[in-house]
């Protein structure tokens, strides 16, 4: 039999509906894990002391109806918890105890799930490798010293370490696609709305979403059908039918069509991505999907205004953490001398390019050169997206352009880094549903992923195109416990 | 428009300058809660305690609009006969202060909840239409507060989104009475809809005035300056009197008026400069992302619509059609909701003229002396219609109504009942009456005589001592008429 960490999410569940495994097991056999994990950094807040409580509270009065009974879960240090730090990765918000708890993570207990701890995260989550976080570099499981991509760089990190059964990450530009690509797992943005935004840190208020990082499609789709859920406290909550994803889970894809967008292969991809992409077309024909050439002809301005309008929203997102309130305060002579002290002390550096990107192009003069007009380009590329779904029901492309690079190795280029984003962020502008599945290797014998995009509330069908094709690709994450 | 005769212009050398205002109000929308959160706005409870986690901009905090507040202003903007746009947007403006917890302020840039609309102005030279260029919604903010600790500034965030209704005018006012008249009138009309209490004392209205002057003449208009957050119509008018005699002098030295924003210092009565146009905030406004477009039918509007209850204006044209009251006395009635209210009660058992000047007289005079609203009037609606009633059917004289009326003003007391105790009927029995002035006539023969010799004004003697005699109870008319036929 194997442990406990080795099951998945459903797996797990399963044994302890049929009580062949306690609460209390679980988590006292992932907190040994995480407890012997430290080098991988994955944590910000450890919360094992009450987590075992927690544990032995649902064992001594279980409830097995509950989606996640007794399930221990860390979450992303972005999703604010009621008592428990929350400092989205920032040392200006070092400090900060929530006294309320995001509608996701509140979802999550709800259905029984425990809270095991808060996962490291770039700064408010602006970043792909992690490498932005006050709270210092997180080691990618696959291999010393990779990045485990970002901005839920934590969160793919437990999860492929095996330190939580399942983690919720949140995706502004590719922040659970690419880490999970980089790891080996499975990572959802669903699509904008379906999962509440009340009480998690702001970056780009308008591409935010909260998603499942999991070790499997099944378990992908459990924790989506758990976390999403309509919210007033949001108003870009939208009030649509949720599903019972998992029960619904199918692996025939018969008769579907998948959309390949040309422009997705872009100047100078490698082989090794090319490759994949072609491994991915051909396990959808042989499990007798169509495949059809698409265009999305718009798709090479989508990152330039992602880098235009996500910036923006954040720097005013940002303009909140003044050391009035809560959070870090440096003391300055007056007024205008604290904020400067506070913020410039308090931000790094990732942060504070994106608040001087963002609050140049919101500024009067530069306002319709930059931000209007890539609201405009957004329009064209949903526009673009709505065309294609005329023909097809789902696209299928690379999730990343690279496997997981080394720590340091983008620092000091973050233009480079920016594009580890290019295949991920047209989907955030159009607010589509995209998931990311483990599909391959590259000669390195890291991970790589292929990302399905639906169209719009469609995240069952990419369930299904996911879950037909993890069976065909049967992916095995070979993860040394080096660290250990 | 017709001319206004009570220009306003200020001389210099051999100059006349014309001043130019418009008013940006901010009325504070009458809600229970704020604008994006569920938090209460009463005034006066203590320092931060009316906060949600939204109003502090905790993390993670999202504004969800009220509702309530939205209607509000689609009334407001029905009662200035504004065209209301069933698409608004809501932006954030972005600037740091210490008591804008969010680091911006959402409120309404490029398109606005309501449009061009006017507003019907009273003077006595005759009306005057003012235009409205937009109303928009807005969030407060909280307040610092510099003065209770030495050290630092504190910061209450009651106030902290409360719901605030931007009122912008064109600049077509030219007086201080017609800054007066254009704020009363407001006021008013947002009293009617129930939509803002207008209390400036609460800080529930206040006003950023738009001052420049030109050459009388001239077509173009000149630099203009802001002076901020005026909240009273007296302070308002300081500010434009010492502001516009300033950009007259500066412009007769010799220089020009640098368009500002400055501060109005009720103490020194003086306008100073707060920052220049170099320094002004770069808002950076753009659509709040957190919030959708705010989007309403027709149906929505024609629901307001209904709600609406009779506006100043249609009621004061009521008011002379109906009752045949002079615009003037329909002004006065109607300028408040409450005391058009107070009226109408009167008049519905009561005779319309005497009610109307005794409304307009003796209670508003026994109102001011006290210094009450009308709604804390301490001689109700039905007591004064029966007092009235007294006086037409003539049972007291006007002369006996008005000490009656003193005493009602001590506790609110049915005429009839003090008429009674007192004794104070009016004697209108001609038998009476004759008894009386033959008593009058034989104890002054030496007037009659006069009197009779062609000394006509003696006969208000006459009617003088037959009143005392009566105890001021005779019916003057009468005592007027027999004492006519007695003295042939």
């Amino acid at each position: 039999m194997s442990s406990i960490v080795d099951l998945t999410l459903v797996e797990l569940i399963n044994k302890i509906k049929k009580k062949e495994v306690s609460s209390k097991e679980t988590t006292n056999a992932y907190i040994e894990r995480c407890k012997k994990s430290k080098k991988l950094n994955s944590f910000i807040t450890e919360d094992f002391d009450q987590a075992l409580k927690k544990a032995d509270a649902f064992d001594n009065n279980p409830n097995f109806e509950k989606k996640l009974p007794g399930i221990p879960i860390a979450v992303k240090d972005l999703f604010c918890t009621k008592d428990l730090r929350t400092t989205a990765g920032s040392k200006i918000l070092n400090n900060f105890i929530p006294t309320y708890e995001s509608t996701v993570t509140n979802n999550l207990w709800e259905n029984g799930a425990i809270l095991l701890g808060k996962l490291n995260c770039d700064e408010f989550a602006m970043g792909s490798s992690n490498e932005t976080s006050f709270f210092g570099n997180v080691q990618n499981p696959i291999g010393e010293n990779l990045v485990p991509g970002g901005s839920s760089g934590g969160s793919a990190s437990a999860l492929a370490a095996k330190l939580t059964p399942a983690t919720i990450g949140t995706d502004t530009g590719g922040s659970i696609r690419q880490p999970a690509s980089f790891t080996g797992t499975v990572g959802l943005k669903p699509t904008y709305g379906s999962c509440s935004r009340y009480g998690i840190v702001a970056f780009a208020s308008s591409l935010d979403q909260a998603g499942p990082m999991t070790r499997d499609v099944k378990d992908c789709a459990l924790m989506f059908e758990v976390m999403s859920s309509f919210d007033k406290k949001d108003s870009t909550s939208i009030d649509f039918e949720r599903d019972n994803y998992l029960n619904k889970l199918k692996d025939t894809i018969k008769g579907k069509k998948i959309g390949i967008p040309k422009e997705y292969r872009v100047d100078g991809m490698s082989k090794e991505i090319d490759e994949l992409w072609q491994k991915g077309i051909k396990i959808i024909k042989e499990a007798g999907a169509d495949v059809v050439d698409i265009s999305l002809p718009n798709t090479m301005y989508a990152l330039p205004a992602y880098y235009i309008v996500a910036p923006a929203e954040a720097s005013s997102n940002l303009a909140r953490y003044d050391g009035v309130k809560y959070g870090f305060r440096s003391k300055g002579e007056n007024l205008i001398d604290m904020y400067e002290k506070t913020r410039s002390e308090g931000f790094g550096d990732e942060v504070k390019r994106r608040i001087l990107i963002g609050t140049y192009v919101l500024s009067s003069g530069y306002y319709d050169a930059y931000y209007l007009k890539a609201q405009k380009v957004r329009r064209l590329i949903k526009n673009d997206f709505d065309q294609a779904y005329k023909n097809v029901d789902a696209i299928l492309t690379p999730s990343t352009p690279s496997s997981a690079f080394k720590i340091g190795e983008k620092t000091n280029d973050p233009v480079s880094m920016y594009l580890n984003d290019i295949f991920t962020v047209p989907i955030n502008l159009a607010g589509l549903p995209a998931i990311s599945i483990p599909a391959g290797i590259d000669a390195k014998g890291y991970p790589l992923g292929l990302q399905i995009i639906g169209k719009a509330f469609d995240e069952q069908n990419i369930f299904n195109i996911a879950y037909t094709m993890e069976k065909h690709i049967n992916f095995k994450n070979e993860i040394k416990s080096w660290w250990m | 428009m017709t001319k206004n005769k009570s220009e306003y212009l200020i001389k210099r050398n051999e100059n006349e300058y014309e001043v130019i205002i418009g008013l940006e109000v901010h009325a504070q929308v009458l809600s229970e809660s704020k604008l994006f959160s569920d938090s209460p706005t009463k005034f006066g409870a203590d320092p931060n305690t009316q906060v949600s986690l939204v109003d502090a901009a905790f993390p993670g905090m999202l504004p969800v609009i009220n509702e309530f507040c939205i209607k509000q202003a689609v009334k407001t903007g029905i009662g200035l006969n504004a065209k209301i746009n069933k698409r608004s947007i809501f932006d954030r403006k972005n600037y740091f202060y210490a008591d804008l917890p969010q680091g911006y302020q959402i409120s309404q840039y490029k398109n606005p909840i309501v449009g061009e609309g006017s507003v019907i102005l009273d003077l006595p030279s005759g009306e005057k239409v003012v235009g409205i260029e937009r109303l928009h919604l807005e969030q407060d903010a909280g307040k610092s507060i510099h003065d209770i600790d030495p050290q630092n500034t504190l910061v209450d965030l009651n106030r902290s989104g409360v719901a605030l209704m931007e009122i912008v005018s064109k600049p077509d006012l030219r007086s201080l009475d017609e800054v007066n008249a254009y704020v009363k009138k407001l006021r008013s009309i947002m009293r009617y809809l129930g939509t803002c209490d207008g209390n400036m004392q609460e800080g529930s209205l206040r006003a950023d005035v738009n001052v420049s002057v030109r050459k009388k003449g001239d077509k173009k208009l000149g630099t203009r300056c802001e002076i901020k957050n005026v909240n009273s119509i007296k302070f308002m008018q300081m500010a434009i009197e010492y502001e516009a005699n300033r950009q007259v002098d500066l412009i007769e030295d010799g220089g020009s008026v640098d368009q500002e924003t400055r501060l109005f210092d009720t103490k020194k009565n003086q306008t100073r400069s707060m920052r220049s146009k170099e320094d002004a905030h770069d808002y950076r406004y753009f659509p709040d992302p957190d919030l959708l477009p705010l989007e309403f039918d027709d149906q929505f509007i024609s629901n307001l619509k209904k709600e609406i209850p009779e506006l100043p204006d249609v009621k004061k044209k009521r008011f002379i059609e109906k009752f045949n009251l002079s615009p003037y006395e329909a002004n006065i009635l109607v300028s408040d909701i409450e005391t058009s209210k107070y009226f109408e009660e009167v008049i519905k058992n009561s005779d319309v003229k005497i009610s109307t000047n005794w409304i307009t007289g003796e209670l508003f005079a026994l109102l001011n002396e006290k210094n009450l609203e009308i709604t804390q009037s301490p001689i109700s609606s039905k007591n004064l219609s029966k007092l009235i009633n007294l006086i037409k059917d003539g049972t007291i004289s006007g002369k006996i109504a008005k000490s009656v009326f003193e005493i009602m003003a001590e506790g609110d007391k049915d005429p009839q009942i003090i008429i009674d105790e007192k004794g104070l009927k009016q004697e209108s029995d001609p038998k009476e009456l004759e008894k009386l002035i033959d008593r009058v006539i034989k104890d002054n023969q030496d007037k009659v005589k006069e009197y009779k010799s062609g000394k006509d004004k003696l006969f208000g003697f006459f009617v003088g001592q037959a009143m005392k005699v009566s105890g001021g109870k005779a019916n003057p008319q009468l005592v007027n008429e027999i004492l006519k036929k007695k003295l042939k």
